[in-house]
C-alpha cells in the first residue's frame, strides 16, 4: 500500500467532490437570493449534477469494455462499471427530484436552499456507498446519506406528519446503522482489515458453521435489509413516506434503494462471498415475506404515499429475488437486479412526479379519492399516471416487464419454480391494486376542478422518466447490454 | 492485560442492552440514549480487536463513529426538539397521528 495516496485518486473521485463543491455553493448562494429568487438554487444543483453525469459517462468510457477497475486510495473506493452505473441512477434520480421540487415547495412555502444543499450532500453519500469498498468509506457513506435523509423527512417544521415521520425515520434508521456497525467490527475482528477484498480471503478459511461469522453475517444483513426496506425490517416505511414532503417521499423511495442495494450486492458478492449458501436460505425467506406484505398491504391503502410506500417494498421482495437467483451464479439474477433499479427508478419518480402535482394550497392531495376525474380534469396526465401505473405493475411493452421478466427468467433458469409461480402470482395481486387508482382516474367523477399545480421542471422530469420507461420496455437491447456490463467486477 | 473474550463480552452485554432498551423504552430520548449505547459498545468491540490484532484499523474506524455519533446526535436532538414543540409529549404511543 502506498503511503501517498496518488493524484489519480482524487480523480476517481472528481464527481463526489464536485457535487460537495455545489452543495456548498448553494448554502453559500442562498444567502443572496430574494424570497422569489430562489430557483437559482436549484438551477445550481442541476448544474452540479450535470457535471457530476458528464465526468462519470466519461469514467463509463475508460472502464468499460476492459472489465478493468480502478483501486483509488489503497483499494478503499473503486472505480468499476457497477459503481459508475449506480452513480449515474443516483445522479440522475436526485436531478429529477430537483426539477420536481421546486413548484411543490413554493405550495408548502418552504423554498429554502438548504433543502438542495442536503438533496446533493445526501447523493453524495449514495455515490460513495456505490463505489466503497471498505467498511470505513461505507459507514460513513451511509450515514451522510441517512442523516441528510432524516432532515429532509422533517423539512416541513411546522407539519405534525412530517416531525413525525422524521422521529420514526431516525430512531430505526439510526438504531439499524448500530446493527449494521455490529456486524462490521465482527468482521475486522475476524479478518483485520476493513477492505471488502481481505474480509472474504479470511471468511473462506473459517471453519464451516462458524458462530462468529454467523453472528457477523446475521447482524450485518439485518442492518442492511432495515435500508432496503424488507420485512421484517420495514416498519419506518410506510411512516416515512405518508409523512415526509411528496418530493422527498419521491426521493427516498428511488435514490437511497438504489444506494443501498449497491452495497448490500457488494457485501454479498464480495465480502461475505464464502457464506453465500447461509445468506441465500436467509434472502428466499426475507423475499417471500416482503413480497407477500408489501403486495398484501397496498390492497387495502387508501393514502397514495403510504401506497407508494408498500409499493416498494413489494419491488424490494422481487429485487431479493433476483439476488437468490444470483447466488446460484446465475449472472442473470445480477443483470436483472440491476435493470429492475433503472427502471424501477425512472416509473416511480414518473408516478410521484403526477402526484406532487395534486398538491395545491387547500388541499393535500396524498389521498387516493384526489385522484379522482383526473381524466376530465388533465387527460394527458391521468394517461401518463396510466402508463407509470402499468410500468409498475409489469404489463408489456413497458419498462417494468423487462426488469420482472429477467427476475423470473432468472429464477427458472435456477429452477426455483416455487419462487417464480409465487412471483407471478403476486404480479397478478399488484395488477389489481395498481388498477384502483387507474380506476379513481379513470371512472369516478370529478371532486374539484381546480387546475394542477404544474411548472416547467415538473414537465421536463415527467418527459424524461416517460421517455425512459417507453424506450427501455420498446427497445431494451442497450440497457441490457450496460447492465451486462455493469455486472462483470462479480462475475468475470 | 485484559484478555479479549472479556472485552467482547462487555461490548456484546452492553449492546444487547441497548437493543433491549430500543425495544422497551417508550420515551424518545431514552430510545435515542440506547442507541448511543449501542455504537458505544461497537467502539469498545473495536478497540478490543484491534489491540489483539495489533492493527490501527479498529481505533480508526473508532473515531469515525464517534465522529457521526455526534453527527446523528445534532440531527436527531434538532428533529426531536421540533417533535415536542408540535405534539408537547416525548411519549413514544403518544406520537401517532398517522396510522399503523
Amino acid at each position: 500500500m502506498p503511503s501517498f495516496y496518488q493524484p489519480g485518486d482524487y480523480q476517481a473521485i472528481t464527481p463526489e467532490i464536485l457535487l460537495t463543491l455545489f452543495g456548498l455553493a448553494i448554502l453559500a448562494l442562498d444567502f443572496l437570493l430574494g424570497r422569489g429568487e430562489k430557483w437559482w438554487n436549484a438551477l445550481t444543483a442541476l448544474l452540479g449534477l450535470g457535471f457530476a453525469a458528464a465526468k462519470l459517462i466519461m469514467f463509463w468510457r475508460e472502464v468499460a469494455g476492459q472489465g478493468a477497475s480502478y483501486e483509488a486510495f489503497g483499494g478503499r473506493v473503486l472505480l468499476d462499471t457497477f459503481g459508475i452505473y449506480l452513480n449515474l441512477i443516483v445522479v440522475l434520480a436526485t436531478a429529477l427530484v430537483v426539477l420536481m421540487s421546486a413548484r411543490y415547495l413554493e405550495i408548502e412555502k418552504a423554498h429554502h436552499g438548504e433543502y438542495y444543499a442536503l438533496l446533493i450532500f445526501s447523493a453524495v453519500g449514495m455515490m460513495l456507498l456505490a463505489s466503497g469498498s471498505d467498511l470505513i468509506v461505507l459507514f460513513t457513506a451511509l450515514e451522510l446519506m441517512a442523516l441528510c435523509e432524516y432532515v429532509l423527512t422533517g423539512f416541513l417544521r411546522g407539519s405534525r406528519r412530517s416531525n413525525e415521520a422524521a422521529v420514526k425515520f431516525f430512531l430505526l434508521g439510526a438504531f439499524s446503522s448500530g446493527l449494521l456497525l455490529y456486524g462490521m467490527s465482527l468482521l475486522y475482528g475476524l479478518s483485520g482489515s476493513t477492505r471488502l477484498g481481505p474480509i472474504a480471503e479470511a471468511l473462506s478459511h473459517r471453519p464451516a458453521n462458524d458462530p462468529l461469522s454467523w453472528m457477523a453475517m446475521i447482524t450485518l444483513l439485518a442492518g442492511l435489509f432495515f435500508k432496503i426496506a424488507a420485512v421484517p425490517f420495514h416498519q419506518w416505511t410506510p411512516d416515512a413516506y405518508e409523512g415526509a414532503p411528496t418530493s422527498i417521499t419521491a426521493f427516498i423511495s428511488v435514490g437511497p434503494k438504489v444506494a443501498s442495494f449497491a452495497i448490500l450486492l457488494r457485501m454479498l458478492f464480495s465480502a461475505i462471498e464464502p457464506l453465500a449458501a447461509e445468506w441465500k436460505t436467509l434472502t428466499i425467506g426475507v423475499a417471500v415475506a416482503t413480497m407477500t406484505l408489501g403486495n398484501l398491504a397496498a390492497l387495502t391503502q387508501t393514502n397514495i404515499k403510504r401506497f407508494f410506500g408498500y409499493s416498494t417494498i413489494s419491488h424490494v421482495g422481487y429485487l431479493l429475488l433476483g439476488v437468490v437467483a444470483a447466488a446460484d451464479g446465475e449472472r442473470d439474477g445480477l443483470t436483472a437486479v440491476i435493470i429492475y433499479l433503472l427502471v424501477y427508478a425512472f416509473m416511480n419518480l414518473g408516478a410521484f412526479a403526477v402526484v406532487i402535482m395534486l398538491r395545491r394550497k387547500d388541499l393535500i392531495g396524498d389521498d387516493i379519492d384526489d385522484l379522482a376525474g383526473l381524466m376530465a380534469r388533465a387527460p394527458g396526465l391521468a394517461i401518463l399516471m396510466l402508463v407509470f401505473l402499468l410500468s409498475l405493475a409489469g404489463i408489456p411493452p413497458l419498462a417494468g416487464f423487462i426488469g420482472k421478466y429477467y427476475i423470473f427468467l432468472s429464477l427458472i433458469e435456477t429452477r426455483h419454480y416455487l419462487l417464480a409461480v409465487l412471483a407471478v402470482a403476486y404480479s397478478v395481486v399488484a395488477l389489481y391494486y395498481y388498477f384502483r387508482l387507474v380506476v379513481a382516474m379513470f371512472m369516478k367523477p370529478a371532486l374539484t376542478h381546480d387546475p394542477l399545480a404544474t411548472s416547467a421542471g415538473l414537465r421536463i422530469a415527467l418527459a424524461i422518466t416517460l421517455a425512459f420507461t417507453l424506450v427501455i420496455g420498446i427497445y431494451p437491447q442497450p440497457f441490457i447490454g450496460y447492465a451486462q456490463e455493469a455486472i462483470r467486477p462479480f462475475f468475470g | 492485560m485484559v484478555p479479549l473474550a472479556h472485552v467482547l463480552t462487555l461490548s456484546a452485554a452492553l449492546f444487547v442492552l441497548g437493543v433491549a432498551g430500543f425495544i422497551i423504552r417508550r420515551n424518545v430520548i431514552t430510545i435515542f440514549m440506547c442507541i448511543e449505547l449501542m455504537l458505544n459498545a461497537v467502539n469498545l468491540a473495536f478497540i478490543g480487536f484491534a489491540r489483539h490484532l495489533g492493527s490501527l484499523d479498529g481505533q480508526l474506524f473508532v473515531f469515525f463513529v464517534i465522529v457521526v455519533a455526534a453527527a446523528e446526535a445534532a440531527v436527531g436532538l434538532a428533529i426531536i426538539i421540533a417533535l415536542f414543540r408540535n405534539h408537547e409529549s416525548l411519549t413514544i404511543d403518544e406520537i401517532d397521528s398517522m396510522k399503523l
